[in-house]
């Protein structure tokens, strides 16, 4: 009998320190990444013509970003690396992938998913202008293209990314016209013990914000998002708000826009790994025990299981390496992994109260999504209205996420629900005055992202 | 018409000639066809469903991390791209309409 198969999905921080640590075992994992090069969205790289050091891209997590790519790089050899590699399925223990016109399945014993996480997004009245970006999206057009989104920028939305992002625009040279955060900031103080978790990240946010205030940029807490100004044939034009009972209005030609991150939960999901209701960040989350264990031969590493950051994600990629090897009967030194770890569960509660209290300081703004107004688009991908979402419940009585889906095609768009989906629950969830729980959980279907009718099956 | 997108940094890199919709453009080697075309226009195609509801209309991307799917742009014969996720070529020809597809395009 050959070597156990684990295949490992992704290759941003959990899913390079998994991929070490399984072929530190001796085993040959294959690491599927869609990016072209490892390091996930947080640790992204440019492509290798450009000239930033890590220093210049990364601040203050230079070393953590270089370790991860020096690590992942002396990799080469023992792993199996498929890059720009789409993983479409994961069905009756394999895993589909698709590349250059080419599909195949790929069995496993142990199968490691280190998705990632994508923004979480409120919908804003205008919010499918051109000129509307994903917070992450603006870092990382910055980030790995060295441009900016929009000749004067607006940030708005919530959480540490919202600063940061706009922070290093402002450092590059690019013009921020506001940060424009729906948190009050009383929230933030309610929280310091949680923050407190990570007193270096929780200065980082103290400097970030004195930094944009020192270059003159208006940061507001505690707005609400009116509308998005602009126009179907050439975009954004400003974003209105509304803060201390005034209204506000803001210039610019483009928007940056996020509030936290969430998982990247679809291929879970089609793994058959059980959900979870979390009240606190009003979301379904895939369910694992504290090492990642997840059943059925899955386990659970990083950000695409429960957002806890770039850290965490290296502490739980490896702990479900761990997990896994422990389950194939391959642990090398009991004594030294169980000392080891010990310490990373540790580490691990460690970054989910920081993650908590982020929560808490920055919430998803549920009140003011579940009021968007009747001509609001929810659905960017086919322009669906909050009306029709509205409607559907009401009159075609689709309770249920999956049911107004159908309906009202909310989530049935291009990109699948990912920046709707959230929105849609709370909508349906006020429309039917219940607990945003009872309206359900909008089920992961395959293929997870759009791949070409006439892929050639090459593994038969 | 001003260009969406603003390069700050990392301008020292060779040309790309490329076309869109049969205009010429230079872009820079390790360009994402999203920054090329942005940095040369304001949007990356028209949503299918603009004349359906008044307020959609042009597209010019979102997520920049193949989530989310606003960016796709088409080459001459038929052939779907991601452009936030696909790298520029020498002499790539992109429409932001999608050509009439026959079956003979898709595979």
């Amino acid at each position: 009998m050959g070597k156990p198969a684990v295949i490992i999905i992704g290759a941003g921080p959990a899913g390079v320190r998994a991929a070490q640590t399984v072929a530190r075992a001796g085993l040959r994992p294959i690491v599927i990444d869609e990016a072209a090069r490892a390091g996930g969205q947080i640790y992204r790289r440019p492509p290798e013509n450009f000239t930033r050091n890590h220093a210049e891209l990364y601040g203050s997590e230079a070393a953590r970003a270089q370790a991860i790519h020096q690590d992942f790089a002396a990799l080469e050899g023992q792993i199996d690396y498929r890059p720009e590699t789409l993983v479409w399925n994961v069905a009756d223990g394999h895993v589909w992938t698709a590349k250059d016109g080419e599909t195949q399945a790929i069995a496993y014993d142990a199968l490691i998913i280190c998705s990632g996480a994508s923004d979480r997004v409120a919908p804003v009245k205008g919010w499918q202008a051109a000129g509307c970006y994903s917070l992450g999206g603006a870092q990382i057009a910055l980030k790995a293209q060295g441009c900016a989104i929009g000749h004067q920028v607006i940030f708005l939305g919530s959480g540490p990314l919202l600063y940061l992002a706009a922070a290093q625009y402002v450092k590059a040279g690019a013009d921020v016209a506001a940060v424009l955060d729906t948190s009050p900031f009383w929230l933030r103080v309610k929280a310091a013990p949680k923050l407190a978790e990570c007193p270096d990240l929780l200065w980082q946010g103290v400097k970030l914000l004195a930094d944009l205030k020192r270059a003159g940029v208006p940061v507001l807490t505690g707005v609400e998002p009116v509308e998005i100004h602009g126009d179907p044939q050439s975009g954004v034009s400003g974003v209105t708000v509304r803060h201390k009972g005034a209204s506000k209005h803001f210039a610019g030609d483009a928007v940056a826009m996020g509030w936290h991150v969430k998982p990247e939960a679809q291929l879970a999901d089609l793994a058959r790994v059980p959900f979870a209701f979390d009240a606190l960040t009003r979301q379904w989350l895939p369910q694992s025990d504290a090492q990642g264990r997840a059943g059925n031969k899955v386990y659970l590493g990083g950000d695409g299981a429960k957002v806890a950051g770039a850290r965490s994600a290296e502490v739980t990629g490896e702990l479900a390496a761990m997990a896994a090897l422990a389950d194939l009967g391959l642990s090398v030194n009991a004594a030294v992994d169980a000392d080891r770890r010990r310490w990373l569960l540790s580490e691990k509660a460690r970054y989910v109260r920081f993650a908590q209290g982020l929560a808490q300081a920055f919430p998803w703004p549920h009140h003011m999504v579940a009021a968007i107004p009747d001509e609001a688009i929810v659905c960017r991908c086919e322009a669906v209205t909050a009306a029709t979402l509205r409607a559907s419940v009401q009159s075609a009585h689709a309770q249920e996420a999956n049911r107004a889906k159908a309906f009202s095609r909310v989530g049935m768009g291009r990109c699948q629900g990912r920046y709707c989906g959230h929105a849609s629950a709370e909508i349906i969830a006020a429309a039917r005055a219940v607990p945003l729980e009872e309206t359900g959980r909008l089920r992961g279907q395959a293929p997870v992202k759009p791949i070409p009718v006439a892929l050639k099956r090459i593994d038969l | 018409m001003t260009p969406r997108f603003k390069r700050l940094v990392e301008t020292d890199r060779p040309a790309v000639s490329l076309t869109v919709d049969g205009r010429a453009i230079k872009a820079l080697a390790g360009d994402t066809l999203m920054v090329a075309m942005l940095t040369h226009g304001d949007a990356l195609r028209t949503s299918e469903f603009a004349s359906l509801e008044p307020g959609d209309g042009r597209r010019a991307g979102f997520c920049l991390m193949s989530a989310c799917q606003d960016c796709w742009v088409w080459t001459a014969d038929g052939h779907r791209l991601r452009a936030c996720s696909t790298p520029v070529e020498e002499g790539m020809a992109i429409s932001t309409s999608q050509p009439e597809a026959s079956w003979a395009s898709l595979l």
